[in-house]
């Protein structure tokens, strides 16, 4: 699990360009969104994107995505059950 | 002449000025990205969002942040902030991306924020939001840069007080090819006003086409 | 003194009918042009409905009089076709000429060939044509030598709210006195291009859209041109011609906020709404009908919703999108729908905002859900915003 977490957060940046930001400061039980990151929408769907392109994974309704993708940790759970 | 263009910059491939001074020099860079990131990085704004634009409105935000720096906020309300804009090639570079994420039947991933960066004008947007900007604002495009349309527009929201101050040029990318020409307008009684302040020139068709050259 | 504006000449090409006879009788029949994909050939034809319009490339080839070798993009032809029609229904054929500009708007340019020869280029030399008319002025500049107006042509690229911004600017141009007649709209034929760009935003709905609904989900997107021909009052008396509207208002603001979403508030909506209002020198009561932006998506409609309330407080007139009539024409929806709006001053009607059932809570109108026929209407609002922040509304009075 801690292994997915540290991919992620790589992936994360990647994928978002969060240029600015380091896997070292992204905590994985922390908030992506409101404080924190500040991610807003669009990275909300970017998100989604990355699931499917990733790991396979197809998020239909946006709206599901925000327990999904409340923290790194809630995503690698994600992909983990799936 | 009531109105003066009190700042201007200009990008070119390898080279940023403002007020005709030079700002920043890099005849050797190769793709767009490698030419504006290390210039943004010394201005040092703090201002992460700028790594999630497009090339286009990167160019128009880095553009428009080293004139309105010249503004005094005091003076105006930001509702009354005009930004008219023009290009050739609208938002083609950031298009071409989407099209290629698309073509692939097989690896087909389109990206929502490449997507969003596929209208010119997301670009006034992005200035807007920086500065919040609530004013008047539009996209046009045209071959070349046409002074006169330009010009007229602007005017046009000046005589009828729609505007206190205005943004207004062009801003053209394709690729590694930019080109921008970025104005800043005031009205003459505010820059007369006894202030430490830029440039005096006559805001008029034949001025753009000077700085233009 | 500040020349008054009117409209004299009328032009619309979508799903809901090929020229302006055709579209009254869509309206007066609520009959909607959204259904499925017959000519786009798109990987998402059988996932969601849009309103296309109803000719191949070969009949609108025919119906603008010009031969397949043109290299003519649908974009192209969909506002060769309004762009005349407009100019033909105005007389402007029949009259002298006074100086005469033409404002069009468009985004996607002359994508829908491209994207089919995309892959080919490289090899295939035998369709460069179309590389040529890829970009986005290469629509309005046919458009210009079809009607032979050279005096002053500018493309306006503006996101959803691009034709209303060339009404907006074509307005000033003739109240500056610069101009004294404009042709001004918009044209957009549907590509791969934004279907699969939307779809990636996830605001597609699944079903015909449902502006104001609170089951909503999204858009339904449309094609289509439409032009209007604007003359100030004194070039408009020339030849006996009839005035439909006078174009008595117009408002711009930007949002400020996101690059796509509004303001939770609508604040954006509500500055371009005021402004219009203020420069037609009405009072917000005397609005009598507000042609919605009215997409379908969660957020547009709770914004603009709450913005009319703002702005109208216990005064709302009514309300109704017409999306749910013609899809959303991106880039030619605010002329598209400048037009339908002036049918209810001409016409003395309100169209239904149609496919609504439950209205959403947070707003406290409830917007027309059945056309309303022989109804006094003398000035109605016209609203569109776009991406990027880009909020116009136009105002328009009875003559």
């Amino acid at each position: 699990m801690e292994e997915l977490i540290e991919k992620l957060k790589k992936e994360v940046i990647e994928q978002l360009n969060l240029e600015d930001i380091s896997p070292e400061d992204i905590e994985a039980d922390s908030p992506l969104f409101g404080e924190g990151l500040g991610l807003d929408s669009i990275d909300a769907l970017e998100l989604i994107v990355l699931l499917e392109k990733n790991y396979g994974l197809k998020i239909e309704d946006p709206k599901d995505g925000k327990k999904i993708f409340h923290s790194i940790r809630t995503m690698a759970e994600y992909i983990t059950e799936h | 002449m009531s109105h003066i263009i009190s700042s201007y910059s200009r990008i070119t491939p390898g080279s940023i000025t403002v007020n005709g001074q030079s700002e920043y020099d890099d005849e050797n860079f190769i793709t767009f990205a490698e030419f504006i990131k290390p210039f943004f990085k010394r201005l040092d704004l703090g201002y992460p969002k700028f790594y999630k634009m497009d090339a286009l409105s990167k160019l128009g935000f880095v553009a428009a942040e080293l004139v309105l720096r010249q503004v005094n906020y005091d003076l105006y309300d930001k509702d009354r902030a005009g930004i008219v804009l023009a290009n050739r090639s609208s938002s083609l570079d950031t298009d071409l991306v989407h099209q290629q994420s698309i073509s692939n039947r097989s690896q087909y991933f389109p990206s929502p924020s490449v997507f969003v960066y596929t209208l010119p004008n997301i670009m006034i947007g992005e200035i807007c939001i920086r500065h919040q900007l609530k004013g008047e604002n539009a996209f046009l495009i045209s071959e070349k840069f046409e002074s006169r349309i330009l010009f007229d527009y602007v005017n046009e929201l000046f005589m009828h007080n729609r505007i206190d101050f205005c943004l207004t040029g062009w801003v053209d990318l394709m690729k590694d090819k930019f080109d921008v020409l970025m104005i800043l307008v005031e009205p003459v009684r505010i820059v007369n006003s006894g202030e430490e302040h830029g440039l005096t020139l006559p805001f008029s068709a034949t001025t753009m086409d000077e700085l233009y050259k | 003194m500040t020349r008054r504006v009117v409209i004299t000449g009328i032009g619309i090409l979508s799903s809901i009918g090929r020229n302006l006879p055709e579209t009254i009788n869509s309206v007066l029949t609520s009959r909607s042009g959204i259904g499925r994909l017959k000519h786009l050939n798109s990987f998402h034809r059988d996932e969601f409905p849009f309103a296309e319009v109803q000719l191949s490339n070969e009949q609108l080839l025919d119906l603008a009089h010009q031969t397949p070798s043109s290299g003519y993009s649908r974009n192209a032809l969909l506002g060769m076709i309004a762009a005349r029609e407009a100019f033909v229904h105005a007389g402007l054929d029949k009259i002298p000429r006074l100086r005469t500009g033409l404002i069009s708007a468009t985004t996607v340019g002359g994508m829908d060939r491209c994207e089919l020869f995309y892959g080919d280029f490289l090899s295939n030399n035998t369709r460069n044509e179309y590389i040529d008319v890829y970009d986005c002025a290469d629509s309005t500049e046919m458009i210009a030598d079809l009607l032979q107006i050279d005096d002053y042509i500018t493309t306006i690229s503006t996101a959803c709210s691009s034709a209303a911004n060339a009404l907006l600017l074509g307005t000033r141009m003739i109240r500056n006195g610069k101009l004294d007649r404009v042709i001004a709209g918009g044209t957009e034929a549907l590509t791969s291009f934004h279907v699969n760009g939307f779809n990636a935003l996830k605001i597609l709905d699944k079903v015909p859209c449902r502006p104001f609904d609170t089951n909503r989900n999204g858009i339904t997107l449309g094609e289509g041109a439409a032009y209007l021909v604007l003359e100030s009052a004194e070039a408009a008396q020339a030849g006996g011609r009839e005035i439909f509207a006078e174009l008595a208002g117009f408002g711009n603001a930007c949002e400020a906020y996101h690059q796509t979403a509004s303001t939770p508030d609508g604040l954006g909506a509500f500055l371009a709404m005021e402004r219009a209002v203020k420069i037609s020198g009405l009072d917000p009561s005397a609005i009598d009908y507000i042609n919605a932006h009215g997409t379908g998506t969660d957020n547009n409609d709770v914004a603009e919703g709450l913005a009319i309330e703002r702005l109208f407080g216990d005064n709302i007139p009514k309300v109704s999108s017409t999306k749910p009539f013609t899809g959303h024409m991106t880039s030619a929806a605010g002329s598209a729908e400048a037009i339908l709006s002036i049918l209810c001053l001409t016409h003395r009607i309100i169209p239904p905002n149609l496919n609504l059932k439950t209205t959403m809570p947070e707003i406290r109108f409830t917007p027309v859900t059945e056309l309303i026929k022989n109804i006094d209407v003398n000035t109605v609002m016209s609203n569109s915003f776009g991406f990027g922040g880009n909020n116009t509304s136009l105002i328009f009075k009875r003559i």
